[in-house]
């Protein structure tokens, strides 16, 4: 009997293990590793994107609209403004085999809003989380929010059971020594089990013999395996000699070879991120300039001259090769807000340029300083380069000096630029997003938070504050529109392209570019 | 002796002060890590919040403070990247800067030593300067440049080693190699000969001008009229004498081997302390590269010492004047 066991066990192992060979493996490779396996730890993109393997959001972005729509949830109501109320998918199961439940989301949620948590941002206005059944769940609100179910897509649930049993109620602290389980283990509902990670090694995901939605979506992925590789150029070779299938960050400069090469392809599309410039608005004299006793960049015709004297399509042909959106608009077409009109530029005119300088009172132009980030979006040091020359023919001389983003992001918060280059993603695909980080008069919270050249308009403030709360989407739609004009009409910033953001692969992979660089699992299919 | 060894002890404390000092001084200037734990939309509040919780707003000589403080009691705190004690990272990651630097050693000696010393010897022949041509353009090659060339080659047009990670590893007492199978070593390959150039070319050309200036000496003259055969007066007679300083080289340059691989690891994402100190510097993780810097300055310090004490049995002139 024994024996007999021992052989239907062995040929069943053996079985098992002969699957792996015929299934399909995904290799894929970005620069940096995630830094955490915890959902609520660090707010990182990459991390964002790997943890939508294992681990489910109520809500998630289709990858080709950008609207919010069923995935643990399968619907909700507003009960009223500040109630909306959730119903959960059924037979929904971890991948350890046990039932996801309203507990789970009420735990998830609350997780989210610990004091260790760094997740804060997407609990923004949830007041409380509260089970009605075990599969409805209400999330109460503190004020009404038109963006909550555009949160809630970066809010993953966790099972409380797990949780609780493995010393992981609550997220990663930073500060002290006491690793929770979930800082280098995984469990959810998703797509795929972790089964092993060394940092900044290998991280391998498989199957989940237990997801809700197999056969359901056109994945047949067996197998994940994520390899960092740090340097730009082994990353790129490894592709090449097919050590991997798939790199999320190619560089600019290999982009042809990938072309050129009959077994690679480039999946192409615009990313969600408008790159701009900024200016110093408040300031009464901007340091590193010859101007004493006033700031020119508070005078809108010379904003609007520094704007008229880019010569954009010659940026768009020369620095960015064709792979940028030339846009005026302050966010990405795929934005909620977003029209034709908004998107239309000032003309490129150096005539009138000089002619807005002379009436403004610089018929010579000035000195201004110039910050850049090198090494944070595509091309960034030689689109400032160009633009710096650009201005030169109208009589401005910006002293440009380029940063690494380490130091570059600090030192434009503390507001040490004169005019200065940032590109905003939108996470929410919402206007809102933008414009309140980035117009609006900086307060408390995320007023202007980004607002670093510290524009501040009366108008502005009234038409953010009010898109903050309105629940009507047209009127919302109509106010991001009028909010988004105002930044042109007034030049707030100045902006240049929504850049592209190129993958490559190998030719038998086949999934959809997302705009805002994320893989979906469930759409990617090896040949 | 006790004296001597009291004297070097205190003289290492003072250069790891030293060093951790002027570390902490310019990582005031390599960013802030609170940006990318809380993400690009996160409010002041919770930046100004995570800051002060991570004390990350004092000033730099009280960061400095705490740092020592800890450091006495052998804690480096913790990775603001992964929040994972310091020393554990690193223990982590030692055995594969180790290894690589260790292999790099080897390969450096055993191909090294026959090169110089058949440039030395037939001197002039055409492979000998083929030999010399090598190792100029080793010397003045950059690693990175090196390591991509390799990879090229044997990865993207002959595909017959990988480019990137280390393979598979067996942990010996929590130390881990890949020295034991097949899967490790071809992953152990390409890194361990391009951090082994510099070095190879460096003893090559070591080993042969000491081996052309010994080969003048007297005693070498002689053993040639006695008829010895050729064999035994360069290898056994010649060569001995040439190794002297070129061991002392070696020892000292094993601790540049482990500092100066963080090229080598980065261009094959070896997960050694270098590619680790790297990506602490990407992210302006302030313990992890304090850490480093001091470990780093440690192993110096001790590979000094150990020389040191090397001269003072080799030497007996030194003791003579001591006692």
């Amino acid at each position: 009997m024994r024996i007999l066991t021992f052989i239907v066990g062995l040929i069943a192992a053996l079985s098992f293990a002969a699957t792996p060979a015929t299934a399909k493996t995904f290799r894929w490779s970005f620069a940096s590793d995630i830094p955490s396996m915890d959902i609520h730890s660090q707010n990182n993109a990459l991390a964002n994107m790997v943890h939508g393997a294992i681990y489910e959001s109520l809500v998630v972005y289709n990858s080709r609209t950008f609207a919010p729509e069923p995935l643990l949830a399968t619907g909700w109501t507003e009960v009223n403004p500040r109630q909306v109320r959730f119903t959960l998918r059924q037979g929904v199961r971890f991948s350890d085999g046990s039932a996801f439940s309203a507990d789970d989301v009420v735990f998830s949620i609350n997780r989210a809003m610990a004091k260790t948590s760094n997740y804060h941002i997407y609990a923004q206005g949830i007041d409380r989380v509260v089970k009605v059944n075990n599969l409805t769940v209400d999330i109460f609100l503190s004020v009404p929010n038109p963006v909550l179910i555009r949160q809630l897509t970066e809010l993953r649930m966790m099972s409380k059971t797990w949780a609780e049993k493995n010393n992981s109620v609550e997220p990663k602290d930073l500060k002290t020594k006491d690793e929770p389980f979930s800082h280098r283990n995984a469990m959810g509902t998703g797509p795929y089990i972790l089964k092993s990670w060394q940092p900044d090694q290998r991280m391998v995901l498989v199957r989940n013999p237990n997801w809700w939605g197999a056969g359901k979506f056109p994945s047949n992925v067996e197998e994940v395996i994520f390899l960092p590789i740090r340097s730009d150029a082994t990353r790129m070779a490894a592709l090449l000699s097919g050590e991997i299938d798939f790199v999320l960050d190619p560089t600019p400069q290999d982009l042809p070879r990938v072309r050129g090469n009959s077994a690679l392809q480039l999946i192409e599309g615009p990313e969600n991120r408008t790159i701009f410039l900024g200016m110093d608005q408040f300031r009464d004299e901007l340091p590193g300039s010859n101007v004493k006793g006033k700031n020119p960049l508070k005078d809108v015709n010379v904003r609007k001259a520094l704007y008229q004297a880019i010569d954009i399509e010659n940026i768009h042909k020369v620095v960015m090769r064709g792979q940028a959106q030339v846009t005026g608009a302050l966010v990405a077409p795929q934005v909620e807000g977003w029209t034709e009109g908004v998107h239309r530029r000032h003309a490129y005119d150096p005539k009138e340029a000089s002619r807005l300088l002379a009436a403004a009172g610089y018929p010579n132009g000035f000195e201004v300083d110039f910050a850049c980030p090198n090494n944070r979006y595509v091309n960034d040091e030689q689109i400032c380069q160009a633009i710096t020359a650009m201005w030169a023919k109208v009589g401005v001389r910006a002293k440009l000096r380029t940063l690494p983003l380490v130091t570059y992001f600090p030192m434009i918060q503390r507001h040490e630029a004169s005019i200065y280059m940032l590109g905003w993603g939108v996470p929410t695909f919402d206007g809102l997003y933008s414009l309140q980080s980035l117009v609006r008069t900086k307060t408390t919270g995320a007023d202007g938070n980004y607002n670093v050249g510290r524009y501040s308009n009366a108008k502005m403030d009234q038409i953010v504050d009010r898109i903050k709360t309105e629940t009507d989407s047209l009127i919302r739609r109509r106010l991001m529109a009028e909010a988004l004009q105002l930044q042109n009409d007034t030049v707030a910033h100045i902006p240049l392209h929504n850049q592209f953001i190129p993958w490559a692969a190998k030719k038998s992979i086949e999934t959809v570019h997302r705009a805002d660089n994320r893989i979906d699992w469930r759409l990617t299919v090896v040949r | 002796m006790l004296v001597f060894l009291l004297e070097r002890v205190l003289q290492c404390l003072l250069v790891l002060l030293a060093v951790a000092l002027i570390a902490f001084l310019l990582f005031q200037y390599v960013g802030d890590p609170v940006l990318f734990i809380l993400g690009q939309d996160a409010t002041e509040e919770q930046v100004g919040a995570l800051r002060e919780s991570l004390g990350l707003d004092q000033p730099a000589l009280v960061q400095f403070g705490y740092f020592l403080l800890n450091a006495i009691q052998g804690e480096f705190g913790l990775s603001l990247r992964q929040g994972i004690a310091v020393s554990t990272l690193i223990a982590e990651r030692l055995p594969a800067t180790l290894e690589l630097a260790i292999v790099a050693a080897v390969i450096a000696l055993v191909v090294g030593i026959p090169m110089g010393v058949y440039a030395a010897i037939r001197r002039g022949s055409a492979l000998a300067q083929v030999f010399m041509a090598i190792s100029l353009l080793g010397v003045s090659l950059p690693t990175f440049l090196i390591g991509i060339f390799l990879i090229l080659l044997f990865s993207v047009a002959l595909g017959v080693l990988p480019s990137f990670g280390r393979g598979e590893v067996t942990s010996l007492w929590g130390f881990t190699t890949g020295l034991f199978g097949w899967g490790g070593i071809k992953h152990l390959i390409l890194p361990s000969i391009t951090l082994a150039v510099f070095q190879l070319t460096l003893i090559m050309r070591l080993v042969r001008t000491e081996m052309l200036e010994v080969l003048r000496m007297d005693y070498i003259r002689f053993a040639r009229a006695r008829g010895l055969r050729q064999r035994s007066i360069y290898f056994g007679h010649a060569l001995k004498n040439t190794l002297v300083p070129v061991i002392t080289i070696t020892g000292l340059q094993l601790g540049g081997l482990i500092a100066f691989a963080i090229i080598t690891e980065t261009v094959f994402q070896w997960p050694g302390m270098g590619l680790l100190f790297i990506q602490a510097v990407n992210f302006a993780d302030i313990p992890v590269m304090a850490a480093y810097l001091c470990l780093i300055s440690v192993i110096f310090v001790v590979i000094n010492l150990i020389v040191d004490l090397l001269y003072f049995t080799v030497d007996p002139r030194l003791r003579v004047q001591l006692s």
